[in-house]
C-alpha cells in the first residue's frame, strides 16, 4: 500500500476480496484433482465414499492402483527417458548457444538471434506436425528410392525427443544467456593472467558460474519435456509417454487412478520447481 | 561470416565450432520442416499418388464453410479470451506489486506460479471433475437445493473460454506484476497532488507505464491461446470446433497431409501476422518481448 494516499477502507478490501475469489479459482482445479484421488468410488466425482491408499497400493481389478497398473507406470519410464534425452540435447545447446551469442562478434547476430527465438511463435501442434511431415518426407524418399526403410524416422520416441529439443533449446538457451550475461569478465581475464589457457579458464570459472542456470535449465526442460502433450501426440509411436495415456484414459473414462498419477505429477513438479525456485533465488541475492 | 577485430585464426575456428551446433537445430528442425510443410500446403492430388503444385488447398479453406467458420472462430475467442485474461489479471498484479509488502507479496507470487508447474493435462482435468453433470459444482448446487437436476457445465463456450483463460493467467500476471513494481510510487502520489482521482491517474500514470508489459502479455497470451489443443478439446468436447483440433484430424484421422499442410500454414500466419502488428503497434522488438 503506497503509505501517503488515503485510501478507503472499502477499496482495500475489495481488493483483498477479489485476489482471494482470484486464487480459488487459480487452486479449485489442483485441489479436487488431489482430494478425488483418495475417494473409495470408481469415479472422480461426488458423493464421497470415504478415505482410501487403493488407488495408490490396490493389486485387485476393478480398483487397480497405480503401482499395479503396468500401462500407467511403463508410460512413466517412457516418459523418464524421453525426458533425460530431451534434456541432455537441449542444455548442451543450449550452452554452447549462450557463448555464440554473448561472447562472440559476428555479422548476422541478431537475425540469427531472432531466428533462435522462432519456436516460442510456432504454437506446439504446427511444430509437431511439420517435423512429423519432414521426416516421412525424408524417409519416403529413403524407401522409394533405395528400398531402405528408417525406422528412426517414423512416428516413435526418437520424434518425441526431436520435437521437444525443437523449442525446448530456446527456453534453455534464454536462461543460460541470460546467467552469462551478468559473469564479470574479469574474472577469467585474471584466470589468462595466472597461466590458465582459455579452455582451463572457461572450465574452472565459467562454468561452475553457470552451473545454477545450467541446473535451472535442465529442471525446466526436464518438467517441459515431462508434461509436454502438443508436439508430443503428433509425433509418437506405439510407446506412449505419460501424458498420452493420460489422455487416452481420460477420453475412455477417468477412474481415480488418474488423479493418483496427477497428484504424484504435482508433487514432483511443484517440489522440483520449488526448490529451483528458491536455490536460484538465494544464489542470486547472495552474489 | 567475418569476426569484427582481430581476425586469427583459432577465434575463426572457435566461432565456426559454436555456429555449427545451432544452424544445425535451427535448420533442420525449425525452418526446415516449416518449409516442407509450405511445400506439401502447395501440392494438389491429381490423380492417385500423383500430385502437381497448385493452390486447391487454400481454395478449398476459402470454400467450405467449416473451416472457414472454425478459423474465424478461433480467431475471435482468442481475442475474447486475451482481453478477459487482461482484465482480470490487471488488478491482481497492481494488488501484489503495490499493495502488498514483504512476504506475503512473494507468496501471492508464487501461489500464481505452481499452477502452471503442473501439467496442462492435470489442470484441464481438475476443471473437468469441478464442472460435469457429476461434478463437484453441479453436486453442491443440487446439495444447497439451487436446482433439482444435475446440471452439465461442459461442453459449451463459455466453458472453453473459462480453461482459455485459466490456462493464460500467469503470461499476462508475471510480466505486469514486474513492470508495476518498477513504477516509482512517487509518480502515483504526484498525480494525487495534481488533483488526480483514482480514475485519472490509473488511466494517466499507470497504464501508460504498464504498457509494455500489456502488449507482450497479449502477444504471448494470445499465440497460446490461439495454438491451443488440450482446452478446447476436453472441455469443449466434439463442438469445440477449435482450428488445431481441424488440423489434427486433417493429419492423423483424414491421412490428408496436403489439406493438413495448409491449415498449418495459415495459422502459422495469422499468429505470425498478429504478434508483428502488435509489435509494430506498440514499437516493441521481438527478441526483446520474448525473453
Amino acid at each position: 500500500m503506497i503509505p501517503s494516499i488515503p485510501q478507503s477502507a472499502l477499496f482495500k478490501s475489495s481488493f483483498r476480496i477479489y485476489a482471494f475469489i482470484f486464487f480459488t479459482f487459480l487452486m479449485a482445479p489442483l485441489v479436487v484433482v488431489a482430494v478425488f484421488a483418495f475417494n473409495d468410488s470408481m469415479f472422480p466425482s461426488l458423493p464421497w465414499h470415504g478415505f482410501t491408499w487403493d488407488w495408490f497400493f490396490s493389486d485387485q481389478e476393478p480398483m487397480l492402483g497405480l503401482f499395479h497398473d503396468p500401462q500407467l507406470y511403463q508410460s512413466i519410464a517412457t516418459s523418464f527417458l524421453v525426458a533425460t534425452c530431451t534434456t541432455v540435447l537441449a542444455v548442451a545447446l543450449a550452452v554452447n548457444n549462450a557463448f555464440l551469442f554473448e561472447r562472440a562478434t559476428f555479422r548476422g547476430k541478431s537475425v540469427l538471434y531472432m531466428l533462435m527465438l522462432l519456436p516460442l511463435v510456432i504454437p506446439g501442434v504446427i511444430l509437431g506436425v511439420s517435423i512429423l511431415i519432414m521426416s516421412s518426407s525424408i524417409a519416403n524418399y529413403f524407401d522409394d528410392v533405395w528400398a531402405i526403410d528408417i525406422e528412426l524416422l517414423r512416428p516413435g520416441l526418437t520424434l518425441v525427443v526431436i520435437g521437444q529439443f525443437a523449442f525446448i533449446t530456446t527456453i534453455c538457451t534464454l536462461i543460460v544467456a541470460a546467467r552469462l550475461r551478468s559473469f564479470d569478465l574479469s574474472l577469467e581475464e585474471a584466470a589468462l593472467n595466472l597461466g590458465a589457457t582459455k579452455l582451463q579458464a572457461i572450465r574452472t570459472i565459467t562454468i561452475p558460474y553457470l552451473l545454477p542456470a545450467i541446473i535451472g535449465a535442465a529442471v525446466i526442460s526436464f518438467l517441459m519435456s515431462f508434461e509436454n502433450f502438443n508436439t508430443t501426440l503428433m509425433l509418437v509411436g506405439s510407446d506412449s509417454p505419460l501424458t498420452i495415456t493420460l489422455y487416452d484414459r481420460l477420453r475412455e473414462g477417468a477412474t481415480p487412478v488418474i488423479n493418483v498419477v496427477s497428484l504424484l505429477l504435482m508433487l514432483a513438479s511443484v517440489v522440483l520447481a520449488l526448490g529451483n525456485y528458491f536455490l536460484s533465488g538465494r544464489k542470486s541475492t547472495a552474489e | 561470416m567475418a569476426i569484427k577485430g582481430k581476425s586469427n585464426t583459432p577465434l575463426k575456428l572457435g566461432l565456426l565450432l559454436l555456429l555449427c551446433p545451432l544452424l544445425l537445430w535451427l535448420v533442420l528442425l525449425v525452418i526446415l520442416p516449416q518449409l516442407t510443410m509450405l511445400n506439401i500446403s502447395l501440392q494438389e492430388r491429381v490423380a492417385p499418388r500423383i500430385y502437381e503444385y497448385g493452390l486447391s488447398n487454400y481454395i478449398e479453406f476459402f470454400t467450405e464453410p467449416l473451416y472457414w467458420n472454425t478459423f474465424l472462430r478461433t480467431a475471435v475467442m482468442s481475442i475474447i479470451a486475451t482481453i478477459l485474461t487482461l482484465i482480470i489479471a490487471f488488478p491482481i498484479s497492481y494488488y501484489i506489486a503495490k499493495m502488498l509488502r514483504g512476504r506475503a507479496k512473494g507468496l501471492l507470487l508464487v501461489l500464481c506460479l505452481v499452477p502452471f508447474w503442473v501439467s496442462e493435462l492435470v489442470r484441464t482435468y481438475g476443471w473437468m471433475i469441478l464442472l460435469r453433470e457429476s461434478g463437484v459444482i453441479s453436486s453442491f448446487l443440487q446439495y444447497i437445493g439451487f436446482t433439482e437436476g444435475p446440471i452439465e457445465f461442459l461442453y459449451t463456450d463459455a466453458t472453453i473460454m473459462l480453461g482459455l483463460v485459466y490456462s493464460s493467467m500467469l503470461f499476462m500476471v508475471v510480466p505486469l506484476t514486474s513492470t508495476l513494481e518498477s513504477l516509482d510510487d512517487s509518480y502515483i502520489e504526484a498525480g494525487y497532488d495534481l488533483g488526480g482521482n483514482g480514475l485519472s491517474v490509473f488511466w494517466h500514470i499507470i497504464v501508460p507505464h504498464a504498457k509494455p508489459a500489456i502488449v507482450s502479455g497479449c502477444i504471448v497470451v494470445f499465440m497460446l491461446t490461439l495454438g491451443n489443443y488440450l482446452t478446447p478439446i476436453l472441455l469443449g468436447g466434439k463442438s469445440s470446433l477449435w482450428f488445431t483440433e481441424q488440423i489434427f484430424t486433417q493429419f492423423i484421422t483424414r491421412f490428408n497431409w496436403q489439406q493438413g499442410s495448409a491449415f498449418g500454414v495459415l495459422l502459422l500466419s495469422i499468429s505470425s501476422l498478429i504478434v508483428w502488428l502488435g509489435l509494430k503497434l506498440s514499437r516493441q522488438s521481438f527478441s526483446k518481448v520474448m525473453s
